[in-house]
């Protein structure tokens, strides 16, 4: 977790740079071109970013900004423009098991049950282990999303909660140092959403994996978040503000919404949204 | 009386065996002029509710009147602004709207019904468009239509069934600034149904929780006494704000602690690391 030692205007943007050896992840002069029939069309230029080990981020921008494009650069399935993405000081070469996914829809195999779409990610990243072993595994952490009676229903049996669960489930049963998430919660209802915000959390807290994730829903941003990353509007966007949320861990849901930093925090991130 | 009321609503589908009661004793009064939203979730029985108040089902039990009359059918008295605009595919958004304007005024001659169209179609800022199909047409502007279809006919009640769900955050905000603008001119009445909270607060006069179903019923009503027209900035920092959110999400929490299920299974992890695809 993130120590209270780093403050908010510690950030690249400000030319201060974090101990290397508490970076996980590092976006250098990051830039993106899409080349249109108009010309190029710059994306992003001159995006820094730095999440610490353990940390959990979450970043907002309007719609278009390129949010996404950022976050499937750091998947590695977005060929980088210009400047560098590296985890644990290592340049990233395409996508890898050291960062899981978890998409806005689940992309799931429909026609595999839960297990199977779960042991995919799982054979391939302990080949080492035992069928048995591999199994567990992928149990494990469908029990920990709580799909206990539907191990073996197909995908496309399952509603968009459930199947977003198995997304959670597949991604973490991989063991990845960065877990990148694309407005995860985005198409479930607030009730749904709230319980796997919990979930999501709790897992990522015993595990101990660092997390970046985009959101358009700003109290799920503060809720989750070590920090919160704002991102300008686009073309050329790139990171305009960052917000350090200091509550403690773990958070309950009450305490947060009453305390006093709450709504200046939700005000600060609404404002550079409207404006 | 109210102008619209529910006393004890039951909805049940299917029969025998295979019979779910969706909707379990709803009552409900909303008066003229009011604006209600109902917060539900996923499967709680929200569009159930909405088609039995619009006419298009029938309750199980129960009575529904609206102006004091017991809704039998569907009527132009009350406008509906579904979620998946329901637009028809083959028509112009101009034809599109036509058609409701004609069912609403029968009597009225080609003339009033052009400039009712055209009316509408700029009150929503797509005169531009009002040739196009709506193929044509991106999810926001899709929904304008809808919007203008339903008021255009001069509904007394406009019933929403999540409108703005399926719409970015920014144009969200507008198209509810824009309904907001049309139900206080004409002072009409208006049922909200959302999955949004901060959209209830922002827009309704009260706000009531549909419980998830099956057997969904209503949860305790929670008052917004703030003045209008409300800004959004400004609402951040109005301690009645904050105080009404908090006890609607805290009301939400608790019923989703209720809801999730007592797994007792125990799964063990084994102690591996995945392999090192780096070295």
């Amino acid at each position: 977790m993130l120590t209270q030692d780093i403050k908010l205007s510690e950030t690249p943007e400000n030319g201060i740079s974090f101990p290397t050896d508490r970076i996980m992840l590092d976006v250098k002069d990051l830039k993106k071109v899409y080349p249109t029939p108009k010309g190029d069309y710059v994306v992003l230029e001159n995006l820094n970013l730095q999440i610490l080990k353990e940390e959990f981020v979450t970043i907002i921008g309007h719609s278009g900004c390129g949010k996404t494009t950022m976050l499937s650069m750091i998947a590695g399935l977005n060929p980088i423009t210009g400047g560098d993405i590296a985890v644990l000081g290592n340049p990233i070469k395409g996508p890898g098991p050291d960062r899981g996914v978890i998409f806005q829809s689940p992309s799931l195999m429909p026609w595999m049950s839960a297990l199977q779409n779960v042991m995919l990610g799982v054979n391939r990243v302990f080949p080492h282990a035992s069928r048995s072993q591999r199994k567990a595994i992928a149990k494990y952490y469908l029990h920990k999303v709580g799909l206990d009676g539907a191990f073996h229903k197909k995908a496309n049996e399952l509603s968009q909660g459930m199947q977003q669960r198995v997304g959670i489930a597949r991604a973490f049963a991989i063991k990845p140092k960065v877990l990148l998430l694309d407005e995860p919660f985005g198409m479930l209802d607030s009730l749904t959403r709230g319980e796997l915000q919990d979930i999501l959390i709790e897992i990522w807290n015993k595990e101990k994996i660092t997390a970046v994730m985009i959101t358009h829903d700003v109290d799920e941003a503060i809720f989750l978040a070590d920090r919160v990353v704002m991102m300008t509007s686009g073309p050329r966007a790139k990171i305009g503000d960052v917000l350090k949320i200091g509550f403690e861990r773990p958070r309950a849901r009450k305490t947060v919404l009453e305390h006093e930093d709450y709504y200046k925090y939700r005000k600060h991130l609404i404002d550079f949204l409207e404006h | 009386m109210g102008y619209l009321e529910l006393k004890e609503v039951y909805k049940t589908y299917g029969e025998g065996k295979n019979a779910t009661e969706v909707l379990h004793n709803i009552n409900l009064t909303i008066q003229e002029g009011e604006f209600v939203a109902i917060v539900g979730f996923t499967g709680s029985g929200k569009t159930t509710l909405v088609n039995l108040i619009n006419g298009l089902l029938k309750p199980t039990s129960g009575e529904i009147r609206f102006k004091g009359k017991a809704v039998v059918d569907t009527s132009h008295e009350r406008g509906v602004i579904f979620q998946n605009y329901s637009l028809l595919p083959w028509l112009s958004v101009g034809q599109n709207i036509a058609m409701a304007v004609k069912e609403a005024f029968p009597d009225e001659k080609r003339e009033f019904i052009k400039n009712r169209v055209s009316q509408y179609v700029e009150m929503v800022n797509l005169l531009p468009a009002i040739n196009k199909r709506p193929k044509e047409l991106s999810g926001g502007m899709r929904q304008r239509v809808a919007v203008a279809r339903a008021l255009a006919m001069n509904p007394e009640m406009i019933l929403m069934d999540e409108p703005l769900s399926a719409l970015d955050a920014l144009t969200r905000g507008n198209l509810q600034d824009e309904i907001l603008k049309i139900w206080s001119k004409d002072k009409r009445t208006a049922l909200l149904i959302t999955n949004d909270v901060d959209e209830g607060i922002y827009m309704a006069d009260r706000i009531i929780p549909l419980k998830p179903g099956p057997k969904a019923t209503l949860g305790p009503e929670f008052k917004i006494d703030i003045e209008r027209p409300r800004d959004k900035t400004e609402l951040n920092d109005n301690p009645h704000y904050k105080k009404t959110r908090n006890a609607i999400i805290e009301y939400l929490m608790g019923i989703g602690e209720e809801r999730k299920t007592t797994a007792t299974a125990f799964y063990e992890l084994p102690e591996l690391a995945p392999k090192n695809f780096v070295a």
